[in-house]
């Protein structure tokens, strides 16, 4: 079980070829476009879920933060989807990996900082030093809050990976226990059970709560920055 | 017995795989497109025979988005055959 518990995680590779592209791919299949006004119902229902996060999401930011919907809602729904996806059997889940949720991180965080520091420098320079310090906490103020800057890209990107996995590794050890306990003793193994369906529904619920709080905070920053 | 004898030459390269006879199938599969438009035309056909049939309609159910769903899992499931096979139920393993 040791050796198995940790194998979905690996990266999917198939004669030496990179099945991973394929499998970070496939959402896209899921969501197709169209530029009629009427649309069939899987397009209206998407069409409809994207009206309402990005009017809940976008209303916070200025007219100059506001550029960058079509990337906050873009990322909402590759994270939703591929965390969805991958609670379905047997399937990989692209966000397990760090490299990956640090590669949308980091960009993403930079971005918004660096258009803080180049368009409004004075402001920017001012969320290092809170409101209101006494002057001899000041040096060390500036280094905490710098430390707390740089440890957002990081943070955003092992909140992310860790939630996901964790979730995915207890299903796999409460299912292997009820699968083990079913020869054992049958209550246990259906009070398991029971624990393994709340667990799958709370792993819907995170896997949805993680897309929503990855581009919450991504635009989050992006408010503080515009 | 003119208008089947016209109606009955039609190009192999033209044929739908339905219509093609058996001992015609090896030269009807080499003469396909087989450059990289060709093969990306050939996905997208088959991708918009999909949509179209079973979610670009009025009513479409849960059954679309569905099938597609399962013929992921099964294709994940393929692909780790090699370590599942080590799970199966079993005295000794």
């Amino acid at each position: 079980m040791n050796e198995n518990l940790f194998a979905s995680f690996i990266t999917p590779m198939m004669f030496g070829l990179p099945l991973v592209t394929l499998i970070v791919l496939f959402p896209s299949l899921l969501f197709p476009t169209s530029n009629r006004l009427v649309n069939n119902r899987l397009i209206s229902l998407q069409q409809w879920m994207l009206q309402l996060v990005s009017k809940q999401m976008m209303s916070i930011l200025t007219p100059k933060g506001q550029t960058w919907a079509l990337m906050l809602m873009s990322l909402i729904l590759f994270i939703g989807s591929t965390n969805l996806l991958g609670l379905l059997p047997h399937s990989f889940t692209p966000t397990t990996q760090l490299s990956m949720n640090l590669g949308m991180a980091i960009p993403l965080w930079a971005g918004a900082v660096i258009t803080g520091f180049r368009n409004k420098t004075k402001a920017s320079l001012a969320h290092f030093l809170p409101q209101g310090t006494p002057t001899p906490l000041i040096p060390m103020l500036v280094i905490i809050e710098t430390i707390s800057l740089f440890i957002q890209p990081v943070a955003l990107a092992v909140r992310l990976t860790a939630n996901i996995t964790a979730g995915h590794l207890l299903i796999h050890l409460i299912g292997g226990a009820t699968l083990a306990l079913m020869s054992i003793n049958t209550t246990t193994a259906l009070i398991t059970f029971i624990i393994l369906i709340l667990l799958t529904v709370l792993e819907f619920a995170v896997a949805m709560i993680q897309a929503y709080v990855f581009t919450l905070l991504v635009s989050l920053y992006l408010h503080d920055n515009t | 017995s003119q208008d089947s004898k016209m109606a009955s030459v039609v190009p192999l390269k033209e044929k739908k795989l339905l219509e093609v006879k058996l001992g015609e199938l090896p030269s009807w599969i080499l003469m396909r497109d087989f450059t990289p438009s060709g093969i990306a035309g050939a996905f997208q056909r088959g991708y918009y025979r999909y949509y179209n049939k079973y979610v670009n309609v009025k009513k479409g159910s849960i059954a679309g988005l569905s099938m597609v769903l399962a013929a992921y899992v099964f294709l994940n499931y393929c692909r780790s055959y090699k370590e599942l096979k080590h799970e199966r139920l079993r005295k000794y393993h």
